[in-house]
């Protein structure tokens, strides 16, 4: 009876095996290729929470754009949208050459590095229309002051862009302080413990490089080594190097000052309203993304209606420019999105002066980060390591970890022995 | 010395679950934000469940947890049979090193080297859309095998070799002797097999990094790309629900397991 039971349950199981995998590879098929076999599939890779995406009542950018397609040109499009978390992430997924992907949305430096790579394809602007019509003169064409990275905008379309500045918290930060308005704000004794700094070499060094003028670009190595003993200096005072950290750490108020994007410092701020923001007079970095095709693309003219579509400010299909750019909280390129203005008034709604904050930008000096070589970037994440490795607490914890050890050992042998001492007698 | 006993076991389960707690309690903010708990809300709970690219991506997850682990079972049940039987000592001690490589090399290094494997696959049949599900699946259970090999091989060992030869001797074939004499007292290593496989799977990041396709996205890698920008709050939501899945599972594992125990006594005694 017993064995019975047991030769119908294995017999079941080993049965489920044989069927599983062929019924699992159906039905991932099946989820991949959608509804029905005419339908195309796109695909898009874009910053993680980069795009607005339906959720809390806003626009389903993708989704309309699905709708959008069909009724414009009679196919089915699909939207495989993925996300990335870092420029190198994408580069490693891109060359390695193991996926293909029609849309990606890199930073300025990643897109000059594919350019000179060969990875990028010639975008072709009859299907991109409102490039032209709707992008800033200064973000846009042959001759844009921010898109050094690729003159002419010939593989790229700007999507968002954002600047670094400083935010401080007003409780821990006077609004007298002689700092404020400039990177000094950053080396100030008096601010000690509640300074926070990149944990990422490139944004690091280019907040001392500003700091002292220097071109954040250099060629010079010892450019790049005086703006380390910048932050040397500045190491004793700070409360750490940390990225992600940094909005709890302000938004709970365990630390006053820290360098960060403009838009993140809005999604702070409706947390914490103590938090205050400013562009640093010496000058600050500014970054670009912009969308691009992949020279795998399979689907390039569709790919190109997407990115069309994305600088969008059609209200019939929700104004996706607009949707993006309020969902993101980072600046838009886009004319007809700043001139907008339901999106003026959302944005004051966050914050009165956020708008002007963004936007009224003329008086702050810009540069943006451009690729470096194979060599310079070896240099600077050496000295990236030196900066870091000069640690005082990491001795301590060798000793600890020497004293534990040791006791262990101790231990070991003192019972070790006890048990041999008791065996003979 | 009782007192501090357990003074001790109370710190070690503080440390191992206090972050747990906390992502549990802040999962129930209001407020999108760690710095203060402002009130009970379920609304993150609301908007995980209209989020569309996480519950296709958890069930992603399941799926290729559940045929990872079950294929790697099938495939390390037989494999442990074979290397119980076999006669070379040399040859069986190094079958089995060869088998944990995969288990003690770094995830880097399986992940690398399995992708580059497949870019070159892909390139000599000359197919273009060949990463996805399929290459998931075979790394998946390329790195559970070592595991089911490693549970399932010491309830051969313990196994009395002459209850086979018994049954074989009234009259079972090799293989009903195996269905029906050897395979009901193995059953427990396969079982933890099989959970360590799909826990393996389940949280596996490194490697399905390497071997991954926009067409199917894991849990772990859609958490993980979210870190550019700060990471919603409803994968706080989500993380609490896998613990207390997980939690009511292992209650139910346990709470069966010990009235079997008391049945099987029962039965004996």
């Amino acid at each position: 009876m017993k064995c019975n039971i047991i030769k119908r349950i294995s017999a079941l199981l080993l049965t489920i095996l044989c069927l599983l995998p062929s019924l699992l590879f159906c039905l991932s098929g099946c989820a991949a290729e959608g509804i029905g076999s005419d339908t195309v599939t796109l695909y898009v890779y874009n910053w993680g929470e980069y795009i607005s995406d339906g959720s809390e009542g806003c626009l389903d950018s993708n989704a309309v754009f699905e709708d959008w397609y069909y009724d414009t040109y009679g196919v089915r499009v699909k939207v495989n949208y993925s996300t990335f978390s870092s420029n190198e992430s994408l580069y490693a997924k891109l060359s390695s050459g193991s996926v293909s992907y029609d849309v990606v949305v890199p930073s300025d430096y990643m897109i000059e590095r594919l350019i000179s790579e060969d990875l990028l394809a010639p975008l072709n602007y009859d299907n991109i229309p409102l490039a032209k019509e709707n992008l800033l003169p200064e973000f846009f064409g042959e001759t844009s002051e921010h898109s050094a990275y690729d003159p002419g905008n010939v593989y790229s379309v700007p999507y968002l862009y954002g600047m670094i500045g400083i935010i401080y918290n007003t409780t821990m930060v006077e609004a007298d302080d002689p700092g404020l308005g400039s990177w000094k704000l950053m080396w100030d004794e008096n601010h000690a413990g509640n300074i926070l700094q990149f944990n990422n070499s490139r944004d690091a060094f280019g907040t001392a490089q500003y700091f002292l003028g220097i071109d954040v670009n250099s060629d010079d190595e010892a450019e790049w080594r005086s703006a380390l003993d910048k932050l040397r200096e500045q190491k004793p005072i700070l409360q750490g190097y940390v990225m992600d950290e940094i909005y709890n750490k302000m938004e709970n108020g365990s630390a006053g000052i820290a360098a960060y994007y403009a838009g993140d410092y809005l999604a702070m701020y409706e947390n914490n309203p103590d938090l205050e923001f400013f562009y640093p007079k010496e000058g600050t970095n500014l970054y670009v993304d912009a969308m691009c095709v992949p020279k795998s693309a399979k689907n390039k003219e569709i790919a190109e209606r997407y990115i069309n579509f994305m600088l969008s400010v059609d209200p019939t299909y929700g104004a996706p420019a607009i949707a993006n750019a309020e969902y993101t909280y980072y600046a838009s390129p886009n004319q007809k999105v700043v001139d907008d203005e339901s999106y003026i008034e959302y944005m004051s709604e966050i914050k009165e002066d956020a708008y002007e904050k963004m936007y009224d930008t003329d008086a702050v000096q810009t540069s943006t980060y451009k690729n470096l070589s194979g060599e310079k970037l070896m240099l600077i994440n050496r000295l990236w390591e030196e900066l870091k490795s000069d640690v005082t607490v990491s001795a301590g914890i060798y000793v600890i970890c020497g004293i534990i050890v040791t006791v262990l050992l101790g231990l070991f042998i003192f019972f070790a022995v006890r048990k041999k001492i008791r065996n003979i007698y | 010395m009782k007192f501090l006993s357990k003074c001790y076991i109370g710190l070690i389960f503080f440390l191992l679950y206090i972050p747990i707690l906390v992502l549990i309690v802040f999962s129930f903010n209001e407020s999108g934000s760690l710095a203060e708990f402002s009130g009970f809300s379920l609304m993150w709970y609301e908007e995980l469940f209209n989020d569309e690219e996480a519950l296709s991506s958890l069930i992603n997850s399941l799926i290729l947890a559940v045929s990872s682990s079950v294929i790697a079972t099938v495939i390390g049940t037989f494999g442990a049979l074979g290397l119980h039987r076999m006669r070379s000592k040399y040859i069986k001690g190094a079958i089995n090193t060869v088998t944990n490589i995969p288990m003690m090399n770094p995830d880097i290094v399986t992940g690398v080297s399995m992708m580059l494997l497949f870019v070159a696959v892909a390139a000599i049949i000359g197919s273009q859309s060949f990463f996805g599900f399929g290459t998931m699946l075979i790394a998946h259970v390329t790195f559970n095998l070592p595991y089911v090999l490693l549970s399932v091989m010491p309830r051969f060992k313990g196994l009395d070799k002459s209850l086979s030869e018994a049954a074989q001797d009234l009259g079972c074939t090799p293989a009903r002797a195996f269905f029906m004499v050897e395979l009901p007292e193995i059953i427990p290593g396969i079982v933890s097999g099989l959970m360590l496989g799909f826990t393996m799977s389940l949280d596996d990041f490194v490697i399905s990094h390497f071997v991954s396709s926009p067409d199917f996205q894991t849990l772990p890698l859609y958490v993980y790309n979210q870190t550019a920008h700060n990471v919603k709050f409803s994968m706080y939501a989500l993380s609490a629900l896998i613990v207390v899945v997980i939690l009511a599972i292992l209650l139910v594992v346990n709470f069966a397991g010990s009235v079997g125990n008391r049945k099987a006594k029962e039965k004996r005694g």
